[in-house]
């Protein structure tokens, strides 16, 4: 069993790494990639991995029609993005208010990543001042948004304790939008400054839209994988943190050490340490010896270190799709899981709202709402 | 690589008792049209049931690729506290939530047919009925209620190869209509009409109350399957709708008018985004396109083949 997990996390690495080498895969193997590759949200970037190396058409049919088929997802989400973006600029044009970051996917998309047409989109994430941030989502809703249904209980604990809005979605259409005023909850233990970041985000030419200055988007990229959500399945995330290290690696000589100074300047010397081991350790982006020696003393101490390698491991890389996954794989996915919660708020609120959330779902029995994932 | 179909092995080859061990353990891979599917089930009476409606079905050689691998499972819950459920997965993925056991049948169905649509959509799925005679094809596209499938059953029995009664499936920049015979859902009252309009139609037994009311499902004929490789050309495309006591009526459709009503018909119109446009245009251009009415099968069925026939 736990050979399979380890047969899946080697096919990804191999078919991320060294896309031609798809063509050596016998077919049993060539299945099991393609099924994991679809769990972990990788599926449309392996397809233009395999059309740029050349090696897309020598696969058989049944392959390419499930690789073109989640093309065909990708595109339609990126258009579906585009438009999102075009249609709140417009709502807002009338009294721009300054300045509107894009972030993740979408300020990929707006900077024309060379990936980033194969990423799967799901959510419009912006970021604004905390101070305009109302005033927005009331224009946004005088011109067809609305608040997806919440309980008032969820609708607070947004708005109290977290740094985005409730998630709103025009009443015609599905894409949903994220209001940020910050990278993090306002609870969690790591507290990186807004200003700084609102302050040094640049222009993207032809568009009414900022996106963060690189080293913060590659920053917010690790945050958000080791810093934000469960982190179970989240190979995605790795690889958009590789990405986005090698494209601005090769932009700027000068990148790397503005990455390390501004992870000191923002507080997030823990966040890029995991970032920047884990994109190497699991996914060979080469970032240099210096840089590596300069940001050494920034992870925990060995034993944590060493707990979050094996964690770390077993969560990105997603279980045998036939198996149940190893009672390992499983513990190391709750105590990441455990983490994520504890280090986004103190203790007490802890307590509070892991209690309201078990008596709303088991004493109450309302399933929080399920939102199901095609592609 | 194997699973072509062309005189290989097929399902009805395996011994009943070998095909059950199969679904119940590893899985059995069975082509149904561009897709491999690898199928495995927990439940006995489930397969039973597709070993007499995908007998004549090619099985996929186990080292090969799939387009998916389905699961359906009886879920273990507390006897007298919890009904039995049925639970459909694909990939390890629930779709939707478990459903009642007595259900089995028409949820694996359902939920093949929604794999296709959410996950195919390379393909441009239209929701039509596809049917072929004398080398071409015929469309019926139309909405729940429609009598779609009572249709597509109908005809099958009258000189027409069956397609599909659910997908009207095509590769972007081609207008050859795909088949995928699978079973035909009927549903309420026309388990009867198909019983009484084809007395050699094999029908498997009734599923009451499912959130599409009565359900029983038609094996397709085995020619149908055994030529489920050979595409055909889109000729026809028919907007049928059932009325109580009407008489035959069809009338041509100008391209412009079939084309909006396609393009709102296909389940991934949208996301296929301009290739879509440009199917459905080549599809309304080289075909004869109509509306249906009708409220008798024997004289719809008579009239379709007159149509394809010429002689209309």
């Amino acid at each position: 069993m736990a050979a399979d997990a380890t047969r899946v996390m080697a096919l990804l690495k191999q078919a991320l790494l060294a896309p031609a080498s798809v063509t050596d895969l016998a077919a049993p193997d060539l299945d099991l990639l393609i099924r994991s590759a679809r769990r972990v949200r990788l599926l449309a970037r392996l397809a233009v991995e395999f059309q740029s190396a050349g090696v897309f058409d020598t696969l058989p049919l049944v392959a390419r029609d499930q690789l073109h088929g989640t093309l065909v997802y990708a595109e339609a989400r990126a258009r579906l993005t585009r438009w999102e973006l075009d249609r709140i600029a417009w709502a807002l044009a009338d009294a721009p208010p300054s300045p509107v970051v894009a972030m993740k996917g979408c300020a990929y998309l707006l900077l024309g990543l060379p990936k980033a047409a194969s990423r799967i989109m799901s959510d419009v994430d912006l970021m604004l001042s905390e101070a305009e941030l109302e005033a927005v989502e009331k224009r946004l809703n005088q011109k067809g948004w609305r608040t997806k249904p919440l309980s008032p209980y969820d609708d607070h604990y947004y708005r109290r304790w977290t740094h985005e809005l409730p998630p709103l979605a025009h009443v015609e259409r599905q894409v949903e939008i994220d209001l940020h005023h910050n990278l993090l909850p306002v609870t969690a233990r790591l507290k990186p400054p807004a200003e700084p970041l609102l302050a040094a985000a640049v222009a993207v030419p032809g568009s009414p839209y900022r996106v963060l200055d690189g080293p913060d988007m590659v920053l917010h990229a690790m945050v958000h994988l080791f810093y934000s959500d469960e982190m179970a399945d989240k190979l995605r995330d790795l690889v958009d943190i590789a990405d986005l290290l090698g494209h601005f690696a090769a932009e700027d000589a000068g990148f790397w050490q503005r990455l390390v100074d501004r992870a000191r300047l923002l507080g997030l010397e823990r966040p890029a340490f995991y970032g920047l081991r884990y994109a190497r350790q699991l996914l060979d982006c080469p970032v240099p010896e210096p840089i590596l020696a300069a940001i050494a003393s920034w992870g925990p101490p060995a034993p944590v270190r060493r707990l979050m390698d094996r964690l770390t491991t077993d969560a990105l890389y997603p279980p045998h799709p036939d198996e149940d996954a190893p009672a390992a794989v499983v513990a190391s996915r709750r105590l990441l899981y455990a983490r994520s919660h504890w280090i986004r708020m103190p203790p007490w609120l802890l307590t509070y709202h892991l209690g309201y959330k078990f008596f709303v779902t088991r004493v109450r029995r309302q399933r929080p709402p399920h939102r199901p994932v095609p592609g | 690589m194997t699973g072509a179909g062309h005189g290989g092995q097929v399902v009805s080859d395996l011994p009943a008792e070998t095909f059950a061990a199969r679904l119940a353990g590893p899985g059995l891979g069975i082509r149904m049209g561009p897709f491999h599917t690898r199928v495995q089930v927990g439940v006995p009476a489930v397969q039973a049931a597709l070993y007499r409606f995908y007998g004549a079905h090619p099985v996929v050689a186990d080292d090969d690729v799939f387009s998916f691998h389905v699961k359906l499972a009886p879920t273990r819950g507390l006897p007298l506290v919890h009904r039995p459920r049925v639970r459909f997965s694909v990939d390890g993925r629930r779709p939707h939530e478990d459903m009642p056991l007595a259900q089995a049948l028409p949820v694996f169905e359902w939920g093949l047919n929604l794999v296709v649509a959410l996950r195919c959509y390379g393909f441009l799925m239209l929701h039509a009925g596809v049917l072929e005679r004398n080398g071409q094809a015929m469309l019926l596209p139309a909405a729940p209620g429609d009598g779609k499938s009572t249709l597509c059953a109908g005809l099958a029995f009258r000189g027409w190869r069956l397609f599909s009664d659910e997908f009207g499936l095509l590769r972007p920049g081609s207008t050859d209509m795909l088949p995928v015979p699978r079973p035909v859902a009927l549903k309420n009252g026309s388990v009867e009409i198909i019983r009484a309009f084809a007395p050699a139609a094999d029908i498997g037994p009734l599923t009451r109350n499912t959130r599409k009311g009565d359900v029983a499902h038609l094996k397709p004929p085995a020619d149908a399957v055994q030529r489920q490789h050979a595409p055909a050309p889109a000729a026809l495309v028919v907007f049928p709708r059932w009325e109580a006591g009407a008489a035959v009526e069809l009338e041509d459709l100008s391209p412009a008018e079939a084309f909006m009503r396609l393009a709102v018909n296909a389940f991934n119109y949208e996301l296929l985004g301009e290739a879509a446009f440009d199917t459905v245009r080549r599809l309304v251009e080289g075909a004869r396109c109509f509306s249906l009415r009708y409220g008798d099968l024997e004289a719809a069925a008579e009239h379709l083949g007159a149509l394809a026939d010429g002689e209309l």
